[in-house]
């Protein structure tokens, strides 16, 4: 029947709200195993539904099933967990860090650890991220050095970045970790550019764009995908979906289209679903669209489908938005909890080794945190130079620098 | 020596850097098979291939944002943007990102690339083809902002900032492609091929960037200018018969204050002209610095002569424009103060 008459103005709204009773009902979960893995140089327009199930490999009883299983070894896999728990540990102590009043702000991975660790061990040497601010598990999967990770949240004297950017902004070159900006989305067309430029170059090396569920509202998102189809650029555009922009749900940014990945269809991109709290299906669905950008395929745009367990950062209090208990009701669990247990299904780990490895990791961390903040604190200790404050605006320093730098004294 | 247009100054420019540097690419809407809408980069493609100049979707955001990347990968990105009016959706690439990176990764990585777009008025283009947003750019940290005046200049300065290690906005007063333009719209322009800053010499050489030069020296009063400006201050010069000096500033940010403080020291007035409109415009950072830095030489207080602040309208372009009569009352007044 049609509507006649006033119009209606839509604002979507979560299914719960504080009080309420978690509810992911919505949330349609396929078995694991169940999606199939196309080969690499597939028609886009074969693989339409990718961009609206969830590929899967580790299920109930963690076993590794399906088509995207395999691909990675014992050794490897204990190492992934080992990568997640130190990432979990190092938030932990972090967060802690910030409380304390060491550092003027934190944004942890609860929840998502699984998404930067595993995508980390599915690139090459030289290929170059452009990441978000929940995306450290690039560089500790990396082995970037973590006293030189909380030297940079300490802003204090042995940070690279001089003090000069906001904590955990990190810039790792050589570790294929592009600057953060901390202004959202501008990365994401930055990544294509990269990949652009590799192609120009007739080089080997990809790029890999990251963003939020709630950034890829921002124009720079879908200018992105427009450069990024128009060239064909080697680049895997990655949307981390984890449920909540600040306090915003999904449903805000994402409105009728039904899924993040099915933006990309749109602009004939491959484009898949992944259950982002399976370190398995994240490394094989990265290593699959890795080697596309690869092989002169083109992009593909991946969502991992995770959940913020942690509050936005160390300024958010999310009990004021969503339910206390919404993380426990998450339906895809969490990435450590699965991946241990299906090392213990595959007879190589142990709870008591676990609970051996997190003591040992957490005094790793702590150690590392001791030899931060002997090179000081954001309030306490060594700390940058005012003189660094004027440095690196130019590579060469303008005369009207020069001279505020005089009169500030230094 | 050769004679040139600005667009022909401004081709060549960016065919001797392509041929010097395969580091060097150009890109923007049009640019690529037809040349560009002023054809400032027609045959770049033909000559260095399609990897090295192309066409774009129509996204300021995105050909800044990719080039940021592609600078970051170590590339020398020169990029287009049809005109300064449509700079703004690459305004936050070019802020928040392209000024800041080289601080923000200390060094970890720089962004050498280079925007240029036509800027100005003076073609009857309204709004959206008329606009001198210079300030928006000299006021951001990082940046490097040149607005050369004619084709000698244009060449040189286009190339030194294609080789500078940081991020240049290069505003082209669209004015000038064709000739010195001084503000008489009902005459018609000498041709830069009759002009003698029309000689451009071919291969390589540079503008630095950062030094201003003196157009006319003069004892009464120093007239600051930059692009069509100076065309329009020569009229008025010469039309009151004021000894004016008058600076081509050339590079804004950074600016050549040295020139500038001598030169008012020397005159002791000073009347500052631009397109764009007065309220914030770079006329107040420039008077600022004149009253800060030669006060006490000064005779008369610091004038400046701009657009007004209306947005840039269409049939009233010549009302509009500060033009030769406008600056010559100022000068004038200066002198009489």
């Amino acid at each position: 029947m049609a509507d006649a008459g006033m119009l209606r103005f839509h604002v979507p709204e979560p299914e719960v709200r504080p009080g309420g009773t978690p509810d992911f009902s919505d949330v349609t979960i396929p078995k694991a195993g169940s999606v199939p893995r196309p080969e690499i140089d597939v028609d886009p327009r074969d693989i339409r539904d990718l961009a609206f199930s969830i590929i899967r490999v580790l299920n109930r009883a963690g076993e590794a099933v399906g088509p995207w299983a395999g691909l990675l070894s014992d050794d490897e896999l204990l190492e992934g967990l080992r990568h997640m728990m130190t990432l979990r540990s190092f938030d932990a102590r972090m967060q802690m860090a910030q409380r304390q009043g060491k550092t003027s702000f934190y944004m942890q991975h609860l929840g998502e650890e699984a998404v930067s660790c595993a995508f980390r061990k599915a690139l090459a040497p030289g290929d170059m991220n452009f990441p978000t601010y929940r995306q450290a598990g690039l560089l500790i999967a990396d082995g970037y050095p973590m006293v030189t990770m909380m030297n940079q949240i300490y802003s204090n004297e042995a940070d690279p970045l001089k003090g000069r950017q906001l904590p955990i902004m990190y810039s790792s070159k050589e570790h294929g970790f592009f600057s953060i900006s901390g202004n959202l989305a501008t990365q994401y067309i930055q990544a294509v550019g990269w990949a652009m430029a590799s192609a120009i170059s007739n080089d080997s090396k990809i790029a890999a764009a990251w963003i939020g569920d709630g950034s890829t509202a921002e124009s720079d998102f879908h200018s992105a995908l427009v450069f990024a189809s128009t060239y064909k650029a080697p680049v895997v555009l990655n949307v981390v979906n984890n449920q909540w922009a600040i306090s915003t749900f999904q449903g805000i940014a994402r409105g009728g289209s039904g899924t993040f990945a099915a933006r990309g269809l749109g602009f004939g991109i491959p484009s898949l679903r992944v259950d982002g709290n399976d370190y398995l299906a994240v490394h094989a669905v990265a290593k699959w669209a890795a080697e596309r950008a690869r092989k002169n395929l083109g992009p593909t745009l991946v969502e991992y489908v995770t959940y913020r367990v942690g509050a936005h950062s160390s300024s958010d209090d999310p009990s004021a938005y969503r339910p206390k208990a919404e993380s426990d009701a998450w339906p895809l669990g969490d990435p450590i909890v699965r991946l241990k247990n299906h090392l213990i299904q595959r007879g190589v780990w142990s709870d008591e080794r676990h609970t051996q490895a997190e003591a040992e990791i957490l005094e790793t961390v702590i150690a590392a945190q001791r030899e931060a903040e002997r090179h000081g604190t954001l309030h306490a200790g060594g700390k940058p130079s005012t003189r660094d404050m004027f440095e690196g605006v130019y590579g060469e320093m303008p005369p009207h620098l020069r001279r505020q730098r005089q009169q500030a004294g230094v | 020596m050769p004679r040139r247009t600005m667009i022909e100054a401004i081709r060549d420019a960016m065919d001797v850097s392509m041929g010097r540097d395969e580091r060097v690419i150009v890109f923007g809407e049009d640019v690529g098979f037809f040349g560009g809408v002023f054809r400032c980069t027609q045959g770049l493609q033909a000559k260095y291939g399609k990897s090295r100049c192309f066409d774009t979707p129509i996204s300021e955001s995105g050909i800044v944002g990719s080039a940021i990347g592609m600078a970051a990968y170590g590339l020398k990105p020169c990029v287009e943007v049809q005109f300064a009016d449509y700079v703004y959706p690459a305004y936050d690439q070019i802020v928040s990102e392209a000024a800041r990176l080289r601080y923000r990764s200390n060094g970890d990585f720089t962004c050498p690339i280079v925007v240029r777009m036509p800027t100005g008025g003076g073609i009857f283009g309204g709004q959206t083809h008329s606009q001198s947003p210079e300030a928006l750019f000299t006021h951001v940290s990082g940046l490097k902002v040149v607005v050369p005046s004619n084709p000698h200049d244009a060449k040189g300065l286009l190339i030194a900032a294609i080789e500078d290690p940081d991020p240049v906005i290069f505003l082209e007063p669209k004015r000038l492609y064709n000739g010195p333009f001084d503000g008489h719209h009902e005459r018609p322009v000498t041709p830069w091929s009759k002009h003698e800053l029309g000689e451009v010499a071919d291969g390589h050489y540079t503008v630095p960037l950062g030094k201003a030069v003196i157009r006319r020296p003069g004892a009464a009063v120093t007239v600051l200018a930059y692009g069509t400006m100076v065309y329009v201050a020569q009229a008025a010069a010469e039309e009151t018969g004021i000894d004016a000096e008058i600076i081509d500033l050339r590079t804004l940010l950074p600016l050549d204050l040295e020139t500038i403080v001598d030169s008012v020291n020397r005159t002791g007035r000073c009347v500052i002209v631009h397109e764009a409109t007065l309220t914030s415009g770079f006329g107040a950072e420039l008077s600022a610095l004149v009253q800060e830095n030669c006060f006490y030489h000064l005779e008369a207080p610091v004038v400046r002569v701009a657009g007004w602040d209306t947005p840039y309208p269409h049939a009233q372009e010549w009302d509009y424009f500060p033009g030769p009569a406008r600056l010559g009352r100022a000068l004038v007044e200066t002198m009489e103060a």
